[in-house]
């Protein structure tokens, strides 16, 4: 009973912190690519590292003010958006999920590169590599909470995790209010009229090209704060934190939690990583594996309680069943 | 034909052959072609399509009718030739740009949204909303009037329509027919000049063929014009104003309904077409049309199911029949 007590606790700890923000961020960047308008974006997390070395390099290489480090996360995102965007938004769907995927290893490669080790700290990163801790040390001296441990029943925060669960999370409530209020207008019906059938918005008048650009730069900027997010926390940017199943794990928490829904990335994420922990926390609390092996094994159970998912839920938890049923 | 229409009485003294001038042209074809490898698909010399008028474009299977719209609606491109519509030259106008200039057109496999309700489908057709630019979108203040206005015109459009008990539903729920009339409904929401309609009667049931066509014989009253594919040739004598016949891309023929069966050109055309399920334009049948005319509709839209003289008076007046289905 203890055991399973802790299995929980530990889990619904893991599950609330950082990592699950940054995959709701993610995930609902994708969801207005791929819920709402249709884009396959396979290449969410090249969104991500723009944003994360948008704001890392700009703070701690070229020491630009901490919150127009921010913007220029957010810059980053937007460029990355026209240049994919620009050439393939005009052709069929398969382009831009081919090149999002090709650009975001390129980025992560040209990242850890020596070539360009002087602003982007090669494979070690910033600041283990080069410039100075700057743009998390103004994050940090900016927590109003007095340093120490804090628990709230079973949930525990060191000072600096509690910083960045709250304003994470209310980043997360901001854009869940800015998808929904997108989404009821007029523009969200266009957007997803072309989902449907782009031709047919097109015959109605609608500029088909500049929504998809829109909403492929919205969702990519979702996509750069998630990765800003995710340096803030880790205190540090190096490029192997940019890995292509980033982008997979973010496409399982959007369809776990139900495409096309505005919280449904948030639901999925929660439980996305809720499971992860409980998987990994069960088989090594209860000493069915040595501790530290159940990286893989979890992977694997998470995978199997999603095809069980899939197979009762297909709409995903929050779903609906009546557009899904269309869908086929 | 009821009473002869004001868009017949203007074209009346028009001489029926392909490419002739008419007295007051909405859209003009100059020289368009269009070539998928070695087959021409579309091979325009000239065109003019009467403003304010029903004209419809017949042909065999593969004619070039679907390409053809597709050209003069920005949905492709052609190898050259210039239209322009309104005086305003259409060539490299991308076809959203065409919509808002007024020329809005359906399509022969219907695109119903499937995800969106019936009435979102209709909302959509509606321009200028200020709602669907990003920033406005997030200022409801901004929006909302309009939209309840263009809330009302749809609802007004789908009684007319007799949908509007469907609002609600979604429209990959509807049927085929029910489709139709949705595409149809919603290309009007954009309140076009012309309406190009690419079979907008296939696949729908007699009956609501019927109300369909009511609707149709109806826009030019709401100041339309209206070019439309129709295979049914009952439909298409009943309802034209202006017929033009296209084979192998080209333009063969056009004039009044019954001038243009009777073109033995077109006879031609159809037989010298190997389509089995083209059987129905035979020349039996399509003189048939010219003389039963508006009898023959209502009754059965197969051609094939009703027998007449192999000739008849291709200009035999006829009154309103007695519009069973004309609910
Ligand atoms: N995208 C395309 N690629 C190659 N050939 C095409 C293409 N579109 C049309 N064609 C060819 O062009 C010709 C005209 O086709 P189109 O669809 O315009 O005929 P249609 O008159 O609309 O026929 P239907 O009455 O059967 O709808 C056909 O021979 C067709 O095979
Ligand atoms: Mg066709």
């Amino acid at each position: 009973m203890d055991v399973f007590l802790a299995i929980l606790a530990s889990s619904v700890n893991t599950a609330i912190g950082p990592s699950a923000i940054v995959y709701a961020l993610a995930a609902s960047g994708l969801n207005v690519h791929y819920g709402y308008t249709g884009l396959l974006n396979f290449g969410q997390v090249g969104f991500m590292l723009m944003g994360a070395a948008g704001l890392a390099i700009s703070v701690s290489i070229f020491e630009v003010p901490f919150f127009v480090g921010l913007l220029c996360g957010v810059l980053a995102a937007v460029l990355l958006a026209l240049v994919l965007g620009a050439p393939t938004l005009r052709l069929r769907a398969d382009y831009l999920a081919i090149s999002t995927i090709a650009a975001a290893e390129i980025l992560r490669f040209t990242s850890r590169s020596n070539t360009l080790a002087e602003f982007t700290g090669g494979p070690f990163g910033i600041p283990s590599q080069v410039g100075g801790a700057g743009f998390t040390q103004t994050w940090n001296a900016m927590n109003p909470i007095p340093p120490g441990r804090y628990s709230f029943g079973w949930l525990q925060f060191t000072h600096t995790r509690l910083w960045v669960v709250i304003v994470g999370w209310i980043l997360v409530a901001l854009v869940c209010l800015l998808i929904w209020s997108l989404m009821r207008s007029p523009w969200g019906r266009v957007v997803r009229s072309i989902r449907e059938d782009e031709d047919a918005a097109r015959a109605l008048g609608k500029n088909v090209f500049a929504y998809k650009m829109q909403a492929l730069i919205l969702g990519g900027v979702l996509g750069g704060t998630a990765g800003m997010v995710l340096v803030l926390f880790q205190g540090s940017f190096f490029a192997d934190g940019f890995r292509p199943e980033l982008t997979f794990y973010a496409y399982t928490a959007l369809i776990m939690g139900g495409a096309a829904t505005i919280f449904g990335p948030v639901l999925g994420s929660l439980t996305f990583w809720f499971l992860l922990a409980v998987t990994e926390r069960t088989l090594t609390l209860t000493g069915i594996l040595p501790s530290g092996a159940g990286g893989a094994t979890r992977l694997a159970l998470v995978g199997l309680l999603l095809v069980i998912l899939m197979v009762f839920r297909p709409q995903g938890i929050l779903g609906n069943k009546r557009e899904m049923v269309l869908d086929g | 034909m009821a009473e002869p229409t004001a868009a017949a009485a203007a074209l009346a003294d028009v001489t029926p052959e392909p490419g002739v001038s008419k007295p007051d042209p909405i859209l003009v074809v100059d020289e368009v072609r269009r070539s998928f490898g070695g087959l021409t698909a579309v091979n325009v010399d000239h065109l003019e399509i009467q403003r304010g008028a029903i004209t419809s474009l017949i042909g065999p299977n593969g004619a070039g009718k679907t390409t053809f719209f597709n050209l003069m609606t920005g949905f492709d491109r052609p190898d050259r030739g210039t239209w322009s519509f309104n005086g305003q030259p259409l060539a490299n106008v991308p076809a959203h740009k065409v919509a808002r200039l007024g020329m809005v057109r359906t399509f022969q496999l219907t695109k119903a949204l499937t995800r969106l309700s019936v009435m979102e489908n209709m909302l959509l057709g509606a321009t200028q909303q200020r709602g669907e630019r990003f920033l406005s979108a997030l200022l409801p203040t901004i929006w909302s009037a309009q939209e309840t206005e263009i809330r009302a015109r749809a609802d007004e459009l789908l009684a007319r329509f007799n949908m509007d008990y469907m609002r609600d539903e979604l429209g990959g729920e509807l049927s085929g027919g029910q489709r139709k009339l949705l595409e149809m409904a919603r290309a009007l929401m954009v309140e076009p000049e012309m309406v190009m309609l690419d079979e907008p009667m296939a696949g729908v049931n007699p009956a609501l063929t019927q109300s369909l066509l009511t609707h149709v014989k109806d826009l030019p009253s709401f100041g339309m014009t209206v070019l439309f594919v129709e295979h049914d040739m009952d439909v298409v004598m009943d309802i034209s104003d202006w017929v033009i016949v296209m084979a192998q891309g080209k333009i063969i023929s056009e004039g009044p309904p019954a001038a243009v069966a009777a073109d033995p050109q077109v006879i031609d055309a159809y037989i010298g077409e190997d389509h089995g399920d083209e059987s129905r334009f035979t020349p039996t049948t399509l003189a048939t049309t010219a003389a039963a005319s508006t009898e023959t509709v209502g009754r059965s839209p197969v051609l094939d199911d009703h027998e007449g003289p192999a000739t008849g008076d291709v200009s035999a007046p006829s009154d309103d029949p007695d519009g069973e289905s004309h609910a």
